[in-house]
């Protein structure tokens, strides 16, 4: 990216911070670079109107498309503040020492808010509360407009009395207010609470008072929305994403597809068909189904044979998307782990460092990937009922958005073969149920190398996937096949073929632990890599040439 | 993911930019492969009234003129019908002023008989200057006015939108609180939406709080001549050649001409675009679904290597270029799938230079230009030149502007000898008569 380079080494520590988060372009996702302005996203609406819930979703949502957001509650700063609660009385408009302690909370978090935009590197700050008074909200615009933020507003208004009942039950009984946790009493005195904050409530006036500023009115859990004013991208994708979300209870599974034969090799990627085992997990998959009496199940697949060999078992319709292929590994496709590690060293090591920002030479990285799942989790959150048959690496990344995993830990999230993960969205959070169906397979999991990867060593991030470090050729890989699409004539042998017989049995170790030292290898130059040399290792070459030798002795 | 064939209904005062709306949907939701076609009811009343005097045909009291409008409403509905049910559409735009609660009850009724989905588009404007441009844009040119001068119609469009106000019945939000719909306010200024129901509907709300009348221009042109590109071979990743880095320095010359204000550049992530976007010396941003289409086994090979290698591929690809996916590769269809989000990215945004490739260009140019699955694959995209795209009245002016740097030819015309578009297996009799038409219609190295 040819935009003006930055100094990191500027004196200023926050600046620093600054630069090494946000302006290293090269790390930060699509969704991010787009995000120019820190932007502070304002719930607005009556206790038990979902603002919680819907700040939690949002901010689990942004985070995961690239974008870092927090949550700043303030209920949280007034427990800090008021140590016990002991009634709605303190919620009483003129209950003066209170509003008094209320104001300084609101206070104190906006400075928060302040912290983390400008020096903590956050995009955007969700400031979750009631904000249900003008004043408040005339607080906070001046707040945003000192410090050159974008303020957003998002209101919840809600008067179907079931479903505010059903949301004090789920979430506020539990609450840290009422550790006694008596339904009665607590469903009895929130009411009251509500009442308190309803004799000063202002709803945002979209044809006077607030015509001018940016919202989205949320009305009755999604039946209707009034959206007012949209100024960018996120604003765009946040009210998109609002839209799309509904809190009727489903589930979602996901799960592998079975065990395939490149698994059984060692390989990644390609295009293989199941093994014997992995037809057995279809088997067992179908069965289970059968057992959990799903109704309206939506079957989903990506476009490699071996999940839609994997749904082909169930009996039912599926549906294939392309986006839901497994992670491009470009020029390590179909290669064990050891052979990666022989061809190309220094990627190897590269992805060791930073396996979610890495990107194989003419393939993607993890981060590449989250980009690719986007409408597949959008249209997750619009269904009802879905079982996602898919890939290692996708189904992290899947996981990683439900269970709020940070790129930190996506890419080492563990998603054996043959288990279904149920995951079931309770309070502000998601139920994990993980069901083994019993079938054996290989282990493809690779933990995280042990042993301290210098942080700020020079990652030389690719931000194009046209400068491989360890070839000057373009490298030609073979792609994915593209199911529907039979071949007519025979394709390019793949390297399976070539391999000798005493290579297969090394093979089948899977690498679990640690990668090994790449010290034995050092000796060897692979800069100048032949593409022959890559495939077979240096010990094989030797091995031809002295055995060689040895028959032009004989003869 | 569209089961149910779903009608759409435009309401709303004349010159609210209803018909704007319905084609631009009906364009994008076509490209993106659900079969759409509109139906403005203006046209009917056309056909069947012939000659256009005055305003006065629309007034309330206007007995006759109310009956042909009728029967025009309903001659619409019945082509509608005719689309959804028997020709395979998905979904049908409804192109009118549907202005009182009566004519959509009518719709409702229609759409229930037959098992469609209703979605009701409204556009409320109150803006007195957004619809007097309205009113130049695209009124004056209109078949009614073809005979009179711009102040006449001027007036006598006024008079006509007068004669709906007074029985226009706005989506109410208690009274049609069960339909579904997004209330458009002020061109885009503020949305209501009401009960989305499905994919189609979430997607189609999507699209319109991204579209804006804001004058703007797009610009698309293709990476400089590559390396490659001079060998005769198809995809890779190679850099420029000479040629090609002089057609960037052009490039640069012809933009600060242009003198663009806030133009973006986005660039894919393959060697030659960027290095064309190096040369202008401007911030760019890299997309990789603007990366050029996968060829698959057949990636970095001429054409000639191609027929010889896999001859049956390649006759099949000339059968149905858009739907034809190389094996291990991708189709023209797919790419389309893919540049969705650029297309709706590209709605946002103002001033743009797309600097891309020759299949991912044919895909955005069909976009804007409302070529179909058929002509797509076969729009001329030759490199060296750019195209601004305009966006104009109902439509899209284009102007290239040809850099005057020499480049090879790597255009293929669809193949003269007729197996295109047939269902029917290849006969080996006309099997080599394709192959020596398409041999010899390849580019000259």
């Amino acid at each position: 990216m040819s935009s003006t380079e930055r100094d990191s080494s500027s004196a200023n520590s926050t600046e620093a911070k600054k630069t090494d988060l946000r302006v290293n372009e090269k790390k930060c996702s699509w969704a991010s670079y787009m995000t120019n302005s820190p932007t502070m996203i304002v719930m607005i609406g009556l206790p038990a109107r979902g603002k919680t819930y819907m700040s939690k979703k949002l901010t689990r949502y942004l985070n995961w498309i690239g974008v870092p957001t927090k949550v700043f509650n303030l209920g949280v700063y007034r427990r800090e503040a008021v140590r016990a609660y002991k009634s709605y009385d303190f919620f009483r408009h003129d209950n003066e020492e209170a509003m008094k302690i209320r104001k300084r909370c609101a206070l104190v978090a906006l400075q928060d808010v302040k912290a983390y935009l400008t020096e903590e590197g956050g995009q955007i700050a969700v400031f979750d509360a009631t904000n249900t008074t003008r004043e408040r909200r005339d607080l906070i615009q001046a707040f945003v407009k000192e410090n050159s933020f974008k303020v957003f507003f998002v209101e919840s208004v809600c008067d179907d009395p079931e479903v505010i009942a059903a949301n004090i039950l789920e979430v506020k009984v539990s609450s840290p207010d009422y550790p006694e946790r008596h339904r009665e009493r607590v469903m009895d005195d929130f009411l009251k609470r509500i009442e308190c904050y309803k004799v000063t409530y202002q709803p945002l006036d979209p044809d006077d008072y607030d015509k001018d500023l940016s919202f989205i009115k949320v009305m009755n859990v999604g039946q209707r929305f009034l959206v007012n004013r949209v100024q960018d991208y996120i604003q765009s994708k946040i009210v998109y994403y609002l839209m799309n979300i509904h809190v009727d209870s489903h589930s979602i599974y996901l799960c592998r597809h079975g065990e395939s034969k490149h698994n059984v090799e060692g390989r990644i990627g390609g295009d293989s068909e199941l093994s014997p085992r992995g037809k057995q997990f279809a088997h067992a998959l179908r069965n289970f189904i059968d057992e959990h009496k799903l109704s309206d199940l939506k079957v989903w697949t990506s476009q490699l044979r071996r999940t839609i060999q994997t749904a082909e078992e169930l009996g039912v319709p599926y549906e294939q998307w392309k986006i839901l292929n497994e992670i491009d590994a470009g020029v390590c496709e179909e290669m064990t782990y050891d052979m990666i590690q022989e061809a190309f060293p220094e990627e190897f090591a590269l992805r060791d460092q930073d396996k979610y920002h890495y990107r194989y030479p003419g393939g993607e990285s993890y981060q590449d990937l989250v980009q690719r799942l986007e409408p597949v989790i959008m249209e997750l959150e619009r269904q009802g009922n879905v079982l996602v048959i898919c890939h290692q690496a996708v189904m992290r990344c899947l996981l990683a958005y439900f269970l709020d995993k940070g790129a930190e830990d996506l890419p080492y999230m563990k998603c054996p073969l043959h288990t279904v993960l149920k995951l079931t969205p309770v309070a502000y959070g998601c139920k994990v149920e993980m069901f083994y169906l019993n079938v054996e397979a290989v282990n493809t999991h690779r933990d995280r190398p042990l042993g301290k990867i210098p942080k700020d060593s020079a990652l030389i991030h690719r931000r194009n996937s046209y400068t491989p470090l360890s070839s000057h050729d373009q490298v030609k890989r073979p792609r994915l096949y593209s199911a529907g699409n039979q071949p007519w004539l025979p394709l390019a042998p793949t390297p399976s073929a070539l391999m000798p017989e005493e290579r297969q049995s090394q093979v089948s170790e899977i690498v679990t632990g640690s990668p090994k030292s790449l010290t034995s290898y050092r000796n060897w130059s692979h800069h100048s890599c032949n593409r022959v040399f890559g495939i077979f290792s240096p010990h094989f070459w030797i091995l031809l040439i002295i055995w060689c030798l040895c028959c032009n002795r004989r003869t | 993911m569209t089961n149910c064939p779903t009608l759409i209904v435009t309401v709303g005062l004349p010159a609210r930019g209803k018909t704007y709306i319905s084609k631009k949907l009906t364009r994008y939701l076509n490209w993106i492969g659900v079969p759409t076609k509109e139906f403005n009811v203006g046209q009917y009343r056309r056909e069947c009234l012939k000659i256009y005097k005055s305003f006065e045909f629309f007034r309330p009291d206007n007995e006759e003129g109310l009956k042909i409008r009728r029967q025009c409403a309903t001659s619409a509905l019945n082509d509608v019908l005719q689309y959804l049910s028997v020709e395979g559409g998905q979904v049908a735009v409804f192109d009118a002023t549907n202005t009182t609660r009566e004519r959509r009850g009518t719709i409702i009724r229609f759409a229930e008989q037959n098992g469609f989905r209703v979605f009701f588009v409204e556009s409320v404007c109150e803006d007195p200057e957004v619809i007097a441009q309205n009113i130049v844009q695209v009124k004056l040119g209109s078949p009614d006015y073809i005979h009179c001068d711009s102040d006449e119609a001027i007036k006598d469009f006024m008079k006509r939108i007068k004669c709906y106000e007074s029985s226009y019945q706005p989506l109410d939000e208690v009274l049609d609180r069960d339909l579904s719909y997004i209330k458009i306010m002020d061109v885009g200024r503020r949305y209501l939406v009401n009960r989305v129901v499905d994919h189609i509907q979430s997607r189609i709300v999507y699209y319109l709080m991204n579209i804006h009348i804001s004058p703007r221009s797009i610009y698309l042109c293709r990476h400089g001549e590559s390396d490659l590109n001079i060998k005769g071979r198809i995809g890779g990743d190679s850099g420029l050649s000479a040629r090609g880095q002089e057609f960037a320095t052009r490039l640069r010359n012809f933009l600060q001409e242009q003198n663009i204000k806030d133009l973006k550049v986005w660039t894919s992530q393959m060697k030659r675009t960027i290095q064309t976007a190096e040369i202008l010396g401007v911030p760019y941003e890299q997309w990789k679904s603007l990366n050029e289409i996968d060829a698959g086994v057949c990636e970095e090979m001429m054409y000639e290597e191609i027929q010889t290698h896999y001859p049956l591929e390649f006759a099949l690809r000339d059968q149905d270029k858009y739907r034809y996916r190389y094996p291990k590769g991708e189709s023209y269809e797919d790419l389309v799938q893919r540049l969705e989000p650029v297309i709706m990215e590209l709605e946002r945004q103002e001033n743009v230079l797309v600097i891309c490739h020759q299949a991912v260009m044919r895909c955005l140019l069909a976009y804007f230009l409302d070529k179909t699955a058929d002509e797509l694959p076969y729009l001329k995209c030759p490199l060296h030149t750019v195209l601004k795209l305009t966006p104009v009245a109902y439509g899209c002016k284009v102007e290239s502007f040809c850099l005057s740097v020499d480049a090879v030819n790597t255009h293929r015309d669809r193949p003269e000898v007729g197996i295109i578009g047939s269902t029917q297996p290849i006969d080996l009799t006309t099997f080599q008569a394709v192959i020596h038409n398409s041999v010899r219609s390849l580019p000259h190295k």
